[in-house]
């Protein structure tokens, strides 16, 4: 078990920011934290580094429990904190054999370790630049650069893609997926794609408890869910007659010859549709499955009363 | 604790805080030595430089707390602190690295004055007519004396995120340990204690020292504040990072 968390709690004054929650990470899994702004993710992410101390509960990385044996868990931790705080007067290099020292890398050893991780993290043309001048998306590589200078066992990264551009998300994405083969990652989000793009489970919280923890794929199998189809066709048809094909719970019309209907998960009725609608002799100009993604079941989760 | 020194040293060298403070250090220092006529050497008569020594201590009070301003303040705005305290690096070290770059900073300074000690030296009369124990013994002192500023101003700026604020604090603290004390003590009311009253501050301690003389009472004083501060200044860190 590389990260395991007994009812962790975290209260500021009175507000409980982080409520009772324990989950486990397996080794080499990829784990995402998924909640809304101010739901106690990063809270988490700092407890589990020692960064803060829990007002109670346990928290230990690769069995080494973090308040007793702190400057252990430093060592084996890779950690982007949120916002990812750089020295900015300092050089990308010059930053990255900084951190390198803080590691214990001398000589020779560092020299080569910083030029693995500038080609591994793509920093190389940006290697005599100014951090301060870099782009957000180079920062956020010289970021994941001292999380992994040290090639650790668990990397924790908080939001590590917030305020990108899409592309540079997609660049991290990879990055992430890259190194995340031999390490155990947890990463927070509140992105929900990011979930479905990078890791096979998932914790969710809201208000400081935990309000889901399972794989993706029996997360969006989850009861009571449903997909929506979009269907547009010319000319208009029976919407009885489309009510008819077995999984469809309703159906809705939009008018000029939009459809939506509403169905059960189980299996893609989109090839029925389709034949339906021929079989009704219009054509089909349109169709479009709206998978019941992790995106629904976050905001059906997390919903503020 | 070298790499977190020389990193500090490095952001001394890239910034212009380092040299500015030298610069103002010099300027008005050599000002007060050479040119001002009330406090020159020149037509004092004597060949000293007390007056070096007895003005350094008030330009340090405004110009230390500007070196060690933005030692934790920036680090804890610009959330570096996190950074750095999640790495395998003990609070401390990243303290007392701070600490001896910041007095690296305050002894490079002093080392121009060493120009004051040779011109003395040749304009005396006969020349080399000059007390060379004693100015070795305030160069200790003065250097003692910026090591405790060096602990106030780092303790002010690991105490707040404003780098304003720490100055604020720092130019305090240094101010009232400096001459506080001292003033207090002379107050009507306190005339049992007074010398009780006197010898918790610094100028006490320092003012037998800028006339060289290292009594081992003085230095222990100066680094009993000195180890205080920089406990007090890993006390603050803790409880930020355990403190519930």
């Amino acid at each position: 078990m590389s990260i395991r968390i007994e009812g962790l709690t975290k209260i500021y004054g009175k507000q409980k920011a982080v409520d009772g929650i324990s989950f486990e990470v397996n080794q080499g899994e990829i784990m995402g934290f998924l909640g809304p702004n101010g739901a106690g993710k990063s809270t988490t992410l700092k407890m589990i580094t020692g960064y803060l101390p829990p007002t109670s509960g346990n928290i230990s990385v690769c069995n080494l429990d973090v308040q007793e044996s702190g400057a252990e868990v430093r060592k084996i931790i890779g950690y982007l904190p949120e916002h990812n705080p750089l020295y900015l007067d300092m050089y990308v290099h010059e930053f990255l054999q900084f951190v390198g020292k803080i590691h214990g890398f001398r000589g020779n050893e560092l020299i080569k370790r910083v030029e693995e991780i500038i080609i591994l993290c793509g920093l190389a043309e940006e290697e005599n630049k100014l951090l301060d001048s870099l782009s957000r998306g180079y920062r956020q590589r010289v970021g994941l650069a001292q999380a992994l200078f040290h090639d650790p066992e668990v990397l924790i990264l908080d939001e590590p893609t917030t305020g990108l551009d899409p592309n540079q998300i997609l660049e991290i994405r990879k990055l992430i997926k890259e190194v995340s083969s031999r390490k155990t990652v947890l990463f927070s989000t509140h992105i929900m794609q990011e979930v479905q793009a990078l890791c096979s489970n998932v914790v969710i919280i809201n208000k400081g408890k935990i309000v889901a923890n399972d794989t993706i794929d029996v997360l969006t199998r989850m009861k009571g869910k449903e997909t929506r189809i979009e269907l547009e066709v010319i000319p208009e048809i029976d919407m009885a007659r489309l009510a008819e094909i077995e999984g469809v719970n309703n159906v809705i019309s939009k008018g000029n010859g939009h459809y939506e209907i509403t169905a059960s998960f189980e299996k893609d009725l989109r090839p029925l549709i389709s034949r339906k609608v021929m079989e009704l002799g219009s054509d089909v100009v349109g169709l479009k499955l709206f998978e019941s993604s992790i995106e629904s079941i976050f905001q059906e989760l997390t919903r503020q009363e | 604790m070298l790499h977190i020194y020389s990193k500090e040293i490095n952001s001394f060298l890239n910034s212009l805080i380092g040299y500015i403070v030298i610069s103002v250090f010099l300027t008005g220092l050599g000002l007060l030595v050479w040119i001002f006529p009330e406090t020159s050497v020149l037509d004092y008569g004597y060949a000293d430089l007390e007056t070096l020594f007895s003005f350094s201590p008030y330009i340090f009070i405004f110009l230390v707390p500007a070196i060690t301003m933005r030692m934790f303040a920036e680090e804890k705005k610009s959330g570096t602190l996190e950074l750095i305290l999640t790495k395998p690096v003990s609070g401390m070290s990243i303290i007392i690295g701070k600490f001896l770059s910041g007095l690296t900073l305050v002894i490079v300074a002093l080392l121009p004055t060493g120009v004051y000690y040779y011109s003395m030296h040749s304009l005396g009369n006969p020349a080399g007519n000059i007390d060379s124990a004693e100015v070795m013994g305030s160069y200790l002192g003065l250097i003692l004396l910026g090591g405790v500023f060096v602990s106030f101003g780092i303790f002010a700026s690991s105490i707040t995120r404003n780098q304003i604020v720490a100055f604020i604090l720092g130019v305090f603290f240094c101010f009232v340990m400096y001459q506080g004390f001292s003033s207090i003590s002379i107050m009507p009311g306190v005339e049992g204690n007074s010398l009780l009253i006197e010898q918790l501050g610094i100028s006490y301690h320092y003012s037998s020292m800028s006339k060289g003389l290292i009594d081992s009472r003085d230095a222990v004083y100066f680094l009993t504040i000195i180890i205080i501060m920089i406990g007090s200044t890993n006390l603050v860190l803790k409880s930020k990072q355990w403190g519930s």
